[in-house]
């Protein structure tokens, strides 16, 4: 991974393909909602496909992917089967917890995806303490922790940034600033305005600023610091700027910002943008595009019918995997 | 058989524990240059450096979570708390991460991790320093509890805990420190959920574990004093609680009085009596009779706080009222 290649084309396509996954699967798991075959929260990653994509495209298999409760994105992006994936979301026996996790504790250990955590902030510390093995191990790998700008008013957040700048972790933070924790936009609830990357000046820890609508900038940026961790240079951080088109969760009326706020960022929309781009700099063609397309909406498809055909879990394995 | 200390019991099992497991790492609160709070890991980091022993910061949630990602990643980090009273900072961490990973993940994350804190009031430290919550987390699945009272039995559920694939929560009586004990030089383990008949007897039994196996001893000497024949059952382990040994010496002596140091409400004990209730009340003679510490905040001043813990004077007057001995 992270190789582009002599001209990229390939994998450009597959980025667009990639992204063009979430989109159609989170769409897809919208509607099973609505079907009511889907249940508890729904968290859609709508509108930051670029950001997860973009990052995850810049690691090795080695390294670990750690995420919050909105990590549909992140998972397929790491690779974790589509089928099963939605199978969990329908709690079924063939989902990758077996029906016991749900929506925002997706986990593929295999693929070194170490979750879905769906206590804000509180996934920080457990990237650390995978960093920290890693380092321990003196091993090359490094783990990725995606956290939302809702998750910076934790005082995890802080203790998390010092424990991994003092034992120079091998970590990159990954901030998905999407403006809003839930119904509060970022101005509302934190002092200091919508920018995070400049206080890490307070760990130590070098940040960049990136598009988050943008894949290929997320991609660079992402390789630039994982190239420097695995350099020995300790902790890294990136804000990437993006938003979720739709609510917070299914049941969000998003009666805390208006439409036009949402249709500026849908003007951008990297699921639309990045391919047009790729057709319009001659790096891929409609057809190829369309086929892309194809696929995938047949792969969301199976997935569904994975799911729906999927059998429940079997009541008596209700006390499996309490204790080893 | 040579006599330790609990503290040199402790420190044995993690010493050897480093020196066999390479896996095997210590991190809390001054455990590295001070030499640990109460030191169980004096001279540890001159021994086995820096990255085995690590000192962190004041940060709890994050040193704890930290432990976690370890042991997810396949190392068996030992977490030293300065106090049982400071996991509560911790304890969102503890329950959601540590204890849950396995079921939420479909039994893809294993936490082998032990977690070691001083419990227990009786040195004037006031409420916020006093406090026992081994008995709260021995409620949450997915985590295991033990709490030694002697070094014999600190020794061999320290082993046990290293060696478990589950998160353990190791409570160590801070009042017990300082006990002395024998301990063989042999290899041995204690099973983690097996609690120990400590003294056998055929009229009562009295049920305790940590530093509440001291006024329960006390009290079982003065009532075998009285020609009252004792049975004397130490849990162990807080959870999974043994059930089947607590029942089968009912079955025997027909009365019992279950006995915390913690406070009495909820708790291990509150377990153990409904237990009882519902499985044993068959062959009981009397009620289940429930002691523990009294339900306030715990006070500072000395003779307050010797009013607030279990002593034996309570244990006596628990058997006296339910079964008249």
């Amino acid at each position: 991974m992270g190789d582009n290649g002599v001209d990229g084309v390939a994998d450009n396509l597959d980025l667009y393909r990639q992204m063009y996954l979430i989109r159609e699967f989170e769409l897809a798991c919208g509607e099973n909602y609505s079907k009511g075959l889907i249940r508890g929260f729904l968290h859609l990653y709508i509108g930051q496909e670029a950001t997860g994509v973009g990052a995850i495209s810049a690691l090795q298999d080695d390294d670990y992917v750690v995420s919050h409760y909105r990590d549909h994105g992140h998972a397929l992006a790491r690779g974790l089967d589509v089928n099963r994936s939605m199978a969990e979301l329908f709690g079924r026996a063939t989902g990758t917890s077996k029906g016991k996790g749900g929506s925002m504790h997706l986990f593929d250990a295999a693929k070194g995806f170490m979750g879905g955590h769906a206590i804000v902030a509180g996934q920080l510390p457990l990237a650390a303490g995978l960093a920290l093995a890693q380092q321990y191990n003196d091993t090359d790998a490094l783990t990725i922790c995606f956290f939302g700008d809702g998750s910076t008013n934790q005082g995890l957040y802080h203790e998390t940034m010092n424990l991994a700048a003092i034992w120079k972790l091998p970590i990159l933070f990954f901030l998905e600033n999407n403006m809003y924790g839930m119904g509060s936009s970022i101005e509302r609830v934190r002092a200091g305005g919508i920018d995070f990357y400049p206080g890490m000046a307070t760990y130590g820890i070098p940040a960049a600023e990136v598009d988050g609508m943008d894949v290929l900038a997320v991609k660079e940026a992402t390789e630039l610091a994982v190239a420097r961790i695995r350099n020995g240079e300790g902790p890294q951080f990136i804000e990437a700027k993006t938003f979720r088109f739709v609510g917070h969760s299914l049941a969000d009326g998003q009666k805390y910002r208006g439409q036009e706020e949402v249709k500026e960022w849908e003007d951008r929309d990297p699921v639309a943008m990045f391919p047009a781009k790729l057709i319009e700099m001659g790096l891929a063609t409609a057809d190829q595009i369309a086929e892309i397309k194809a696929e995938v909406g047949e792969a969301v498809a199976t997935a569904v019918k994975f799911a729906e055909d999927s059998p429940e879990p079997d009541l008596s394995e209700i006390h499996d995997d309490v204790l080893a | 058989m040579p006599e330790i200390v609990l503290r040199e019991a402790l420190k044995r099992g993690l010493e050897e524990a480093l020196e066999t497991d390479p896996r095997v790492f210590i991190m809390g609160e001054d455990i590295g240059e001070y030499g640990g709070a109460y030191a169980v890991t004096d001279g540890f980091l001159k021994k086995f450096g820096e990255k085995r022993i690590k000192d962190t910061p004041i940060s709890e949630q994050a040193f704890l979570g930290a432990g976690i990602g370890a042991a997810a990643a396949g190392l068996r980090p030992i977490v030293e708390f300065m106090s049982m009273s400071f996991t509560l900072v911790a304890f969102d961490q503890i329950v959601n991460m540590a204890a849950n990973l396995r079921y939420m993940s479909g039994g893809q994350i294993s936490v082998p991790m032990v977690i070691r804190a001083p419990t227990g009031a009786g040195v004037q430290l006031g409420a916020t320093h006093s406090q026992s919550f081994e008995t709260w987390l021995a409620e949450v699945p997915g985590i295991k509890v033990v709490c030694p009272s002697t070094p014999y039995d600190a020794l061999g559920l320290m082993r046990s805990a290293i060696k478990d694939d589950n998160p353990v929560l190791v409570a160590e009586p801070a009042l017990l420190y300082g006990v002395k004990g024998e301990v063989p030089d042999e290899y041995y383990e204690i099973e983690i959920g097996k609690s120990d008949v400590t003294r056998e007897g055929s009229d009562i039994t009295l049920v305790s574990y940590g530093y509440g196996m001291r006024p329960v001893n006390d009290a079982a000497d003065t009532l075998e004093s009285r020609g009252v024949s004792v049975e004397v059952i130490d849990l162990r382990s807080l959870s999974p609680i043994d059930m089947d040994a607590i029942v089968a010496s009912v079955q025997k002596t027909n009365r019992v009085v279950v006995v915390d140091n913690a406070r009495r409400r909820g708790g291990v004990m509150a377990e153990v009596t409904a237990d009882l209730q519902q499985s044993a009340s068959e062959w009981l003679d009397g009620p289940v009779m429930r002691v523990g510490s009294v339900d306030v905040p715990w006070p500072y001043n000395r003779g307050l706080e010797r009013e607030v813990l279990t002593d034996t004077d309570d244990v006596l007057a628990a058997v006296a009222e339910g079964y008249g001995l």
